[in-house]
């Protein structure tokens, strides 16, 4: 059986740490293959390496069974190897034609643009692979599924005969999903051949032919889709028998801990991003705020937070009013804020862990007593929660914060924000980008704050976290929830067609 | 062999031997330059040694004055304003600003000493610390207005501390020359009881310009490591100029500490500005150029990696670069090398993350032994 592309015992170091370390990946013609891995498993390293992004220092490559050496991208573009970016690398000013033809436009005489040519072209491909755009629309005005499929079209016009996905539904709703798997199975009928890239295993089952799985940067084995388990294939990426199921009782709410009434918050661009929005979230309840990322969720927490000015409308917690006051000042009124980066708002990456833990209450005796600081009583605290969390790092109090995993960088900020006991915990995207395992820990933590009596206001993208961790779901669509419904009377469907506007859902009582 | 590597490997040491290796390849450089335009690198060590301790290598054995305390003497009063220049820009570069206003907060700071050391009749034991403390206060204003100017409007600091810089010194230069007694290149004595200068200090030193400033130096230098390392102003400050944006989250007042780091760096600034009118001149001077405090400054907290001692090793190496100068005249030594090897220095210190990461290789290789 031929390969389409071959890396045979590729390693690939960087200081301190080997990336890939003799790992194979055989992919055969007109088929998809998944990579899959947790984060940090040596997926995007392979991947760049076969882009020509890095050199590996040991190992070959092979397109086609020929041995090539792949410099940098363009060499791998003329081998037929295409990327779809997870964050797509479009211009946003331009129709879907300049974007897929950028770099490759037909001309006419005096380097004149042909864009009539250009267009017919760009027709003729989405035709041929059911990719359904409108050519001459402006980026800025599709969907996000749609700029999925300009993306894929540049890879298509450009000949690529491999096309690998990093990580493609992150940003899409289940029905566009299940438009980029049919999508994905009309090109392989076409003859192309796809890598996907991800961790989530349902796609995989759905979607890939076989699967190459990755662990620390070990190639751990490739299995055939069809013939093995979404359970098996997660404790190849683990290493471990994980749970997918979130244990939880049934909630049991208590009084309005956080109201929001008519909330209007305005985006970066000065256009309303939260409209006349109301919610409700009780005590001993998990509420999340389900959506499309972009429809308004992060200037909602921001405003909650005193992130973001408020415009109009009232937000009360505990029945007091706090719109418009400082951070500072809600923080203490008994709000933890889990935020949605971890590394850009929730962590001074160059302080250590132990100034990173006292980041919201170092101004609090014992920490500091008149604004000198108590490093004993700090290393104390910080020791405490290390411990208590599970907080794992090579120097305990003293380690790097910036050199710690991602999964114990957020285990850090739960644990700071957990153990000043507020009222009201805010999690946005608190597993986003983790591995199985600390997604598991986080999960668990979250639920016996609600079971302490807690109120958690979850935001989430994962569908899956959506159903699985929350009580009550709102769902959210262009800055007014759209709909509120009880986790175990919904399905995946329904939300998805409530997540994208076309159906509006029945408010449940939220008494 | 595997315990040096050890040592340069590990972290913890990587504070201290980077800037090391820098001012090493700095002096190699020098040397090296040097050598090609026929110059005996030698010569320019000899010079440094005089210029710090006063100890003349190449008259040993000559039977003329090996040992003169004069240079020791001089050499302190080149370092003294340099630690607090470079205090000013250590401070601001931790709240992750960059006050290139060194040179305005040390002039503006050196007119306000001299005014108020020329004008207020105070008993003689108020006067002193009055014009050390004016000094500060008018480098503070000189760096509070870039600091306001920040918090409330987002004007780069820089733009601002630059043209401040000018306006400092003109305007200052003009309104020196107005205080009564002024020639056209200086003001008047200031009275004796306004000053740092010391007889003791100068008669130990063979009549050197010492002066008690180096109290206030050690002073500046202790609050400076006390209000980092120990405050939670200093917490907030830092952790301001790393993440803004998790100090926002976290609920500090990122302009107004931003505001505030430029105030007290330029106070800084402005105590150079005083010791150098109460202690090593005596009366305010009208300069036609930037005498290069503050810019120095910045180059001296690159050094010490923004850290209080740091900054004071930092000024020390500065000052003997700049001290020998003169010395290496006489010994028919450009100066220019003097100034090459400082700049190669700060550029090598610049490279950090290059030498950073030329040390961790060296780990990788021990690990696969």
């Amino acid at each position: 059986m031929a390969y389409a592309i071959e890396m045979l015992g590729i390693t690939k170091e960087f200081p301190g740490i080997k990336a890939n370390d003799n790992v194979t990946l055989q992919v055969k013609k007109a088929e998809v293959h998944a990579l899959l891995g947790e984060n940090g498993a040596g997926k995007s390293t392979l991947m760049s390496v076969l882009f020509g992004l890095y050199q590996p220092e040991e190992g070959i490559i092979k397109v086609d069974g020929k041995e090539v050496k792949i410099s940098d991208p363009n060499i791998a573009n003329e081998y037929g190897i295409g990327m779809v970016h997870q964050h797509f690398k479009l211009v946003e000013d331009f129709t879907v034609t300049e974007n897929i033809i950028l770099g490759m436009e037909p001309k006419k005489s005096f380097s004149r643009l042909d864009i009539n040519k250009a267009e017919k072209k760009v027709k003729e491909l989405s035709e041929k692979y059911g990719l359904k755009v409108d050519p001459k629309a402006k980026v800025q005005d599709i969907s996000v599924g749609m700029q999925q499929r300009v993306e894929i079209l540049k890879m298509l016009y450009r000949n690529a005969e491999i096309l690998i996905f990093d990580e493609p539904t992150a940003v899409l709703t289940p029905q566009e999903i299940q438009e980029l798997i049919k999508i994905m199975k009309g090109l392989i009928k076409e003859e192309k051949t796809i890598i996907l890239i991800t961790h989530k295993l349902k796609e995989i089952k759905e979607v890939a032919d076989r699967c190459t799985v990755l662990r620390r940067g070990k190639y751990i084995g490739t299995v055939d889709v069809e013939s093995t388990t979404e359970e098996k294939m997660a404790e190849m990426m683990v290493g471990r028998e994980v749970s997918f199921e979130v244990e939880k009782y049934e909630a049991k709410p208590k009084d309005v801990v956080l109201e929001i009434k008519d909330l209007v918050v305005k985006n970066n661009r000065n256009l309303d991003a939260v409209k006349k929005l109301n919610l409700k979230v009780h005590a001993g309840e998990i509420l999340c705020v389900g959506g499309i990322d972009g429809n308004g969720q992060s200037e909602l927490i921001e405003a909650i937070t005193g992130l973001r000015k408020i415009e109009s409308g009232t937000v009360l917690l505990n029945g007091e009013p706090i719109e418009n006051e400082s951070t500072r000042n809600i923080t203490l009124k008994g709000i933890g804020h889990i935020p949605e980066d971890r590394q850009k708002y929730g962590l001074v990456l160059d302080f250590n862990l132990e100034q990173n833990m006292v980041l919201q209450n170092y101004f609090n005796e014992p920490f500091s007593k008149k604004g000198i600081l108590n490093p004993g009583e700090i290393r104390k605290y910080s020791d405490k929660l290390i411990e208590e969390f599970d907080v794992r790092s090579g120097k305990g109090s003293l380690s790097e914060t910036r050199g710690m995993s991602g999964g114990n960088q957020q285990k850090a900020i739960i644990a700071r924000e957990i153990d000043r006991a507020p009222d009201l915990l805010i999690a946005a995207q608190p597993t986003r980008g983790l591995d199985v395992g600390a997604i598991e820990y986080i999960h668990k933590r979250l639920v016996e704050e609600r079971d302490n009596g807690k109120a958690v206001l979850l935001v989430s993208l994962e569908m899956e976290e959506v159903l699985n961790l929350s009580d009550r779901i709102a769902v959210i669509y262009e800055g007014q929830i759209v709909g509120t419904v009880k986790a175990d009377e919904t399905n995946e469907n329904e939300l998805g067609l409530m997540m994208a506007g076309s159906k509006k859902g029945d408010t449940i009582s939220d008494e | 062999m595997s315990k040096i590597k050890g040592f340069l490997a590990n972290k913890k040491n990587h504070s201290f031997i980077i800037p090391i290796i820098a001012i090493l390849l700095g002096f190699l450089f020098g040397s090296l330059i040097m050598v090609l335009s026929g110059l005996n690198p030698i010569d320019l060590f000899v010079s440094l040694v005089r210029a710090v301790t006063g100890i003349d290598i190449s008259n040993i054995g000559t039977g003329k004055k090996i040992f003169n305390a004069r240079y020791i003497g001089e050499y302190f009063v080149y370092v003294m304003p340099l630690v607090l220049t470079g205090l000013s820009a250590a401070f601001a570069f931790r709240t992750g600003l960059f006050n290139i206003g060194g040179e305005g907060q040390v002039v503006v700071g050196a007119f306000f000493a001299t005014y108020v050391g020329l004008t207020f009749d105070l008993p003689g034991f108020l006067l002193l610390p009055a014009v050390i403390l004016a000094g500060a206060l008018g480098g503070a204003l000189w760096g509070f207005i870039p600091g306001i100017l920040k918090a409330k409007f987002n004007v780069s600091e820089v733009v601002v501390t630059i043209m401040l810089n000018y306006i400092g010194m003109y305007s200052t230069n003009y309104f020196l020359k107005q205080l009564p007694g002024s020639t056209n290149t200086k003001t008047a004595e200031i009275p004796q009881a306004g000053l740092l200068s010391s007889d003791f200090l100068a008669g130990i030193t063979n009549n050197s310009r010492l002066h008690y400033g180096f109290i206030i130096v050690i002073i500046a230098v202790f609050i400076f490591w006390f209000v980092i390392e120990k405050t939670t102003f200093g917490y907030e400050l830092k952790s301001v100029g790393y993440n803004p944006l998790a100090s926002k989250y976290a609920g500090m007042k990122v302009e107004r500490n931003a505001a505030l780091s430029m105030t007290i760096a330029g106070a800084f600034a402005g105590l150079a500005g005083a010791i150098l009118v109460s202690g090593t001149f005596g009366y305010g001077r009208v300069i036609n150029s930037f005498e290069n405090y503050g810019f120095d400054g910045l180059a001296v907290a690159l050094i010490g990696n923004s850290t209080g001692l740091g900054t004071f090793l930092g000024a020390l190496l500065f000052g003997a670069l700049k001290a020998a100068q003169p010395i290496m005249q006489i010994n028919r030594i450009p100066r220019d090398i003097a100034i090459i090897i400082i700049s190669s220095i700060v550029v090598f210190i610049a490279m950090r993350n290059g030498i950073k990461m030329k040390l961790d290789k060296i780990k990788v290789k021990e690990v696969e032994k």
